[in-house]
């Protein structure tokens, strides 16, 4: 599976009080908490992206609270995949289970710009960047993470276990 | 092979004889937690795949916490959901408004965490059961749901980082002052994915509550959980709040640790962490002058009973500075009519404070003390970051309870060596 979109960029230790400020979590409405995804950090962000386009940030993305409204936000919000040199253990284990895809690539983070168009390949986990016409192997997920996806996230795998 | 003490714990749970490091295994577990905010989300996930029973419902933990007493419509539509949900299923661990404390001092009172348990929480500071020798980790409201279906979930098997505790504290240093150095000192990824194991003989100068901070925060050094060796203290903890049957594991001698540090208490300044990670940490010699405008004290890194009281004996007989706005949280019932027994709430509002029923409140920018752009706060919580406990434009100090106390004596950060008796 492929996806292919505009880069947003961001720093380390993006954390999930501003993925999404607690101030919004009286819902757990995908589109109301995408409406204000990353709002104490990047203002305009909700009325620039695009469905498809891609966060690439540094390390430990998503620290902080457990808040499932986070990886929820960014899927409603319209990203296609979030690319990090690494994720905070709580937000990679929540993407995972609601199916937001995330790949871990520290060179990717380092050699990608804000407004570069990329094309992710999630099997293989390779980057492509089409602005600067080079490549960067992501670690693609381990097969129990695979499996766990192609069933439609963790509830889904259960029962189908259960079967 | 040799394993860490989460590790045994882990195998335990898994059937297993041994586990390593980096291995997926499919555990048991003891209790499933959720507060008002993930709960609603993994209710949803339960019920929209078909699900229609909880595992055992003597082994859920439901707390409405955050946004309680309820503070808007919105939250207390939440608050409705999840109470029918409860009453649906008999959960018998669901504490109502009245009974409620902050999730994480409540469990460990309530004798529902005891040594050797695999809890998780939707809660990232859920890891606050590690003072007890458990190995707890917050997770989110899938997991919950997951957890609430069959009573297990999946874990990769984390290494550990092992920090020796030697010496003895002084006066004014407490578990927070420590744990903010140790995250000051490895970065708020410096324990990612990994175990933090504390041992050593400098654990037996460390109070319980101290413990439970200090085990509270091992999710702000990104690190799955944080677990303290069990000693006497401990069991009698244990003793006093619980009937459970607990299990208590040590370390092997040989176990493998991914690094080590050997940390001397005697040496330990307060510490506080600055605007806008927790790992902003300065010595309080290091502040500078910092002028603020809102102390909280409470949270469920600094709401318990030992935390009231040095608070309060830093106020006692004193005044709140002209302009600062002080607010006290009881982490629980239990503890507020502890502090109410002892006086020490007729010292905090005498002193010019005010002081709350349990709620999470401000800690999360929730309600209760939240801050217009500009402002600062100097707070006994666990986070910094920006927008925290309000306006992106206002700022939060980490510290602990006698610093926040010695700061709201003077209206800007202040060492309590400088203000006590």
């Amino acid at each position: 599976m492929q996806v292919q979109g505009t880069v947003f960029k961001y720093g380390d230790n993006v954390d999930t009080d501003v993925i999404i400020p607690a101030r919004y979590l009286n819902t757990s409405d995908p589109k109301e908490l995408a409406q204000h995804c990353m709002e104490d950090i990047d203002r305009d962000f909700v009325s620039r992206v695009q469905p498809g386009d891609i966060i690439v940030a540094g390390k430990n993305f998503g620290c902080g609270s457990s808040r499932e409204h986070a990886p929820l936000a960014i899927k409603a919000a319209g990203v296609s995949v979030v690319i990090a040199a690494t994720f905070a253990r709580i937000f990679y284990r929540n993407a995972i289970n609601i199916g937001l895809p995330i790949l871990e690539c520290p060179e990717a983070v380092e050699r990608i710009e804000a407004g570069d168009e990329l094309a992710v390949d999630f099997t293989s986990g390779v980057i492509t960047n089409l602005t600067r016409n080079e490549s960067y192997q992501g670690q693609p997920f381990p097969k129990f993470m695979q499996d766990l996806i192609a069933a439609g996230g963790l509830l889904s795998y259960i029962k189908k276990q259960k079967g | 092979m040799a394993m860490t003490m989460t590790q045994k714990i882990l195998a335990a749970h898994a059937g297993l004889d041994e586990v390593k490091a980096g291995q997926l295994i499919m555990a048991d577990v003891d209790l499933v937690l959720g507060n008002d905010i993930t709960t609603p989300v993994a209710v949803n996930e339960f019920r929209k795949n078909g699900f229609e029973q909880v595992f055992d419902k003597q082994k859920i933990a439901i707390v409405p916490d955050h946004f309680t007493p309820n503070k808007d419509i919105k939250a207390a539509e939440q608050c409705k959901f999840i109470r029918e949900f409860a009453y649906e299923q008999e959960i018998e661990n669901y504490f109502e408004v009245g009974e409620m404390g902050i999730e994480h001092a409540l469990i460990p009172e309530q004798g529902l965490a005891v040594p050797g348990d695999v809890i998780i929480g939707a809660d990232s500071h859920t890891c606050t059961y590690g003072a007890l020798g458990a190995f707890s980790t917050g997770i989110g409201s899938t997991d919950m749901a997951a957890a609430m279906a069959t009573g297990k979930t999946w874990f990769k098997v984390p290494g550990a980082i092992k920090f020796t505790l030697t010496g003895r504290p002084g006066k004014w240093v407490s578990g927070k002052d420590i744990i903010l150095h140790i995250i000051g000192m490895i970065g708020v990824d410096g324990a990612l994915y990994r175990s933090m194991e504390f041992v050593g003989d400098g654990i037996a100068h460390l109070s319980m509550d101290s413990r439970f901070t200090m085990a509270n925060m091992a999710i702000e050094a990104g690190a799955k959980n944080g677990i303290f060796l069990v000693d006497d203290q401990t069991l009698a903890y244990v003793k006093e709040h619980s009937t459970k049957p607990y299990t208590v594991y040590e370390p092997d001698p040989d176990a493998e640790y991914e690094a080590e540090y050997t940390i001397d208490l005697s040496k330990i300044r307060p510490t506080v962490a600055f605007p806008h990670l927790p790992e902003n940490t300065r010595t309080i010699d290091e502040v500078g002058s910092i002028k603020i405008d809102q102390v909280v004290i409470g949270s469920c890194t600094n709401g318990r009973i030992e935390d009231i009281r040095v608070a309060a004996s830093i106020l006692k007989g004193r005044k709140v500075a002209n302009g600062v706005r002080v607010i006290v949280f009881p982490a629980t019932q239990k503890i507020y009519l502890q502090a109410l027994r002892e006086g020490l709430i007729e010292q905090l509002i005498e002193a010019g404070a005010v002081v709350s029923t349990p709620t999470c409140g401000p800690c999360l920018g929730g309600h209760m003390g939240i801050l217009a752009s500009g402002e600062r706060a100097v707070a006994t919580t666990n986070r910094n970051f920006v927008g925290r406990m309000g306006h992106p434009e206002s700022e939060v100090y980490l510290a602990s309870p006698a610093v926040a106390a010695a700061s709201a004596l003077t209206g800007r950060i202040s060492n309590p060596e400088d203000i006590a008796d």
